[in-house]
């Protein structure tokens, strides 16, 4: 039965006010309420949205009137999942694009569609499984959409879901693929300096000095975040724990088998401090995707919808200035990000019953975590032990799968698997609670993005 | 004597030539930061518009060789070939205050094993590599 306008707009303003208090004792380091007009959720427009200063510049609304609501809450659903088989960096006997390919039919069986159906691709990273090949190989009828998220590691896997939800939601195309793919076998390694004789641009201020691997790039944002904090390095510690434990229930993951403890953690060598070996993202080949549909088709889906409640992406003011001049440095580049997510979802931290936190480096997670407000800087020795991140018993489940640490660095999209099985109740790790499920992709990069998963139970 | 080994990659000033008059500066013994004359704010690393202003009428200033370590990494896993069987050695983000409280990023000279504290003040060293193809000179820090 149809909700009257009236209560819809009600149910509206009190998931408003929930989520502006959740947001206002999130422990952002400039305060909500400082952010330029019509920023936030908390300055929606409410009479004439467009102002016109006496210089005759235009200021632009960041928001749209809350009468003709924007958004993808609700409008999309992932319908079906598919990976590969995942190897050791190296190791997979097949190509790349075969690994590609394997995913997506893998992802069209779950969704019970024909994948000739499929219509569209989006990526990130700069994938090389470029969709028009894809669409050639597989005998698509039609091609509509395809589209490849800007930017470096796995800081556009939840945007290139977002791009695939907004493609199906605005009619330009019905069934659209986000995926990734790797084999770094077949082409180079990420975790290596350039062999190149020469250092220009920003690179000639920073490599030469020995700073090339994006561990050592990302390592002094930590440093300065976990100085200013006091965080300790048993919190970094807490979120490798996480992950490994979790990855000895799922026979997918590649440390499936490899159990990882205190001892064995302390005892690894350094990286680049503050990261032991374990900090550190696994290098793997394999594949990953996902099927987005038009919520509308949910009901002829054979699995329990997964609906996208919230995307954001993008970062925050100049967090791309050259040689580590962003402002806003000791940051996961999530400060500006996570606001837009929970707005677009309606929903705070406190509404999220699972989270999938993009693990390159543990400290980019620590970081994350407080940027999309899971606790203040202060709170993270307490908030980062093992027992509260363990999907059965925790009150903070945190990479069920085992993430990039322990299951497979496929960039972030085996976190939106993940996510996925939560809410369908399929976790090899299941959380009790499994209605709202967090993506946050990779940190640390520009631009970064984050979504959030819900079951119908949450619309 | 360098403080890393030789054979890592030479800074070269890059196709657009944008910082080209601080590779220079930096073999004569200066520190040159780029200067915004439409505003008189100062930026790090060389771009080609202020990002404050949005004027194009950029200069090159000299500023002291002095600042204080705003963070700091000690790397262990060498990830290029130059580097294998050497380390640890320090990498410092160092704050100017002559230059806005623009940031370099640098080498920390001395024991690799030393503390670092965050804050601390340290002064530029110079660091010539003359028989480099191209020369070049890198400016380094030690605490002061």
């Amino acid at each position: 039965m149809p909700i009257p306008l009236i209560h819809r707009i009600t149910r509206f303003i009190v998931s408003r006010t929930s989520v502006v208090a959740q947001l206002q004792t999130m422990p952002f380091k400039k305060p909500i309420q400082a952010r330029p007009m019509g920023a936030g959720v908390n300055a929606r427009c409410h009479g004439a949205c467009w102002t016109l200063p006496a210089k005759a510049v235009m200021v632009l609304p960041k928001e749209t009137h809350t009468m003709a609501e924007r958004t993808l809450r609700g409008q999309a659903v992932i319908a079906g999942i598919g990976e590969t088989q995942y190897y050791k960096h190296g190791q997979s006997p097949h190509s790349e694009f075969k690994l590609t390919l394997q995913a997506i039919l893998a992802a069209a069986k779950d969704a019970g569609i024909d994948p000739k159906d499929i219509d569209g691709f989006t990526s990130y990273s700069n994938d090389r499984n470029d969709p028009s090949r894809l669409s050639a190989a597989l005998g698509i009828k039609e091609l509509r959409f395809s589209n490849m998220q800007w930017g470096g590691g796995g800081g556009g896997v939840a945007a290139a879901v977002g791009n695939a939800a907004a493609a199906v939601t605005t009619g330009m195309a019905n069934c659209v693929v986000a995926f990734r793919a790797l084999a770094q076998g077949q082409f180079a390694r990420f975790g290596r300096g350039s062999g190149a004789p020469l250092a220009s641009g920003d690179d000639a201020f920073t490599i030469p000095y020995g700073l090339m691997s994006p561990a050592q790039k990302f390592a002094m944002k930590v440093v300065r975040f976990m100085h200013d904090h006091g965080v300790k390095q048993d919190a970094l510690r807490a979120i490798s724990l996480a992950s490994y434990h979790h990855a000895q229930n799922n026979p997918r993951a590649v440390m499936y088998g490899r159990p990882l403890d205190e001892a064995k953690y302390d005892a690894s060598r350094w990286i680049v401090e503050p990261f032991h070996l374990f900090d550190c993202c696994l290098e793997n080949d394999g594949a990953a995707a996902v099927i987005v549909m038009p919520a509308d088709r949910a009901k002829d889906l054979p699995h329990k919808s997964s609906y996208l409640l919230g995307v954001a992406t993008g970062s925050d003011h100049r967090c791309a200035a050259p040689v580590h001049n962003g402002p806003n440095y000791a940051s996961s580049h999530f400060a500006t990000v996570a606001p837009n997510l929970y707005a677009m979802a309606k929903m705070g931290p406190k509404d999220i019953d699972v989270v999938q936190c993009y693990e390159n480096f543990t400290g980019g997670v620590l970081m994350s975590l407080v940027e999309h407000g899971f606790c203040a800087p202060e709170e993270a020795n307490d908030l980062l032990r093992l027992e509260n991140l363990i999907a059965s018993t925790g009150k903070m489940p945190l990479n069920t799968s085992g993430g990039n640490l322990a299951e497979c660095y496929m960039h972030g999209l085996e976190l939106v698997i993940e996510a996925v099985r939560q809410i369908r109740g399929e976790s090899t790790n299941q959380a009790p609670r499994n209605d709202a499920v967090i993506v946050v992709g990779g940190p640390m990069v520009t631009p970064v993005s984050s979504l959030i998963l819900g079951s119908e139970a949450t619309l | 004597m360098s403080y890393l080994p030789e054979g890592l990659p030479v800074p070269a000033a890059g196709t657009d030539g944008l910082s080209a008059p601080y590779w220079e500066a930096t073999q004569q013994e200066k520190l040159l930061i780029q200067f915004c004359r439409g505003c008189n704010h100062w930026q790090w690393g060389p771009e080609s518009i202020c990002h404050r202003c949005n004027s194009f009428d950029l200069d090159w200033r000299e500023v002291k060789g002095r600042g204080s370590v705003y963070s700091y990494e000690r790397v262990w896993h060498p990830v290029h070939p130059a580097l294998n069987g050497h380390g640890p050695y320090i990498v410092v983000l160092v704050e100017l205050p002559d230059a806005g409280n623009v940031r370099m990023v640098g080498n920390l000279l001395g024991d690799p094993k030393q503390d670092v504290p965050i804050g601390a003040a340290v002064e530029a060293v110079f660091e010539h590599h003359r028989t480099a193809t191209p020369p070049f000179s890198l400016v380094q820090w030690r605490l002061v």
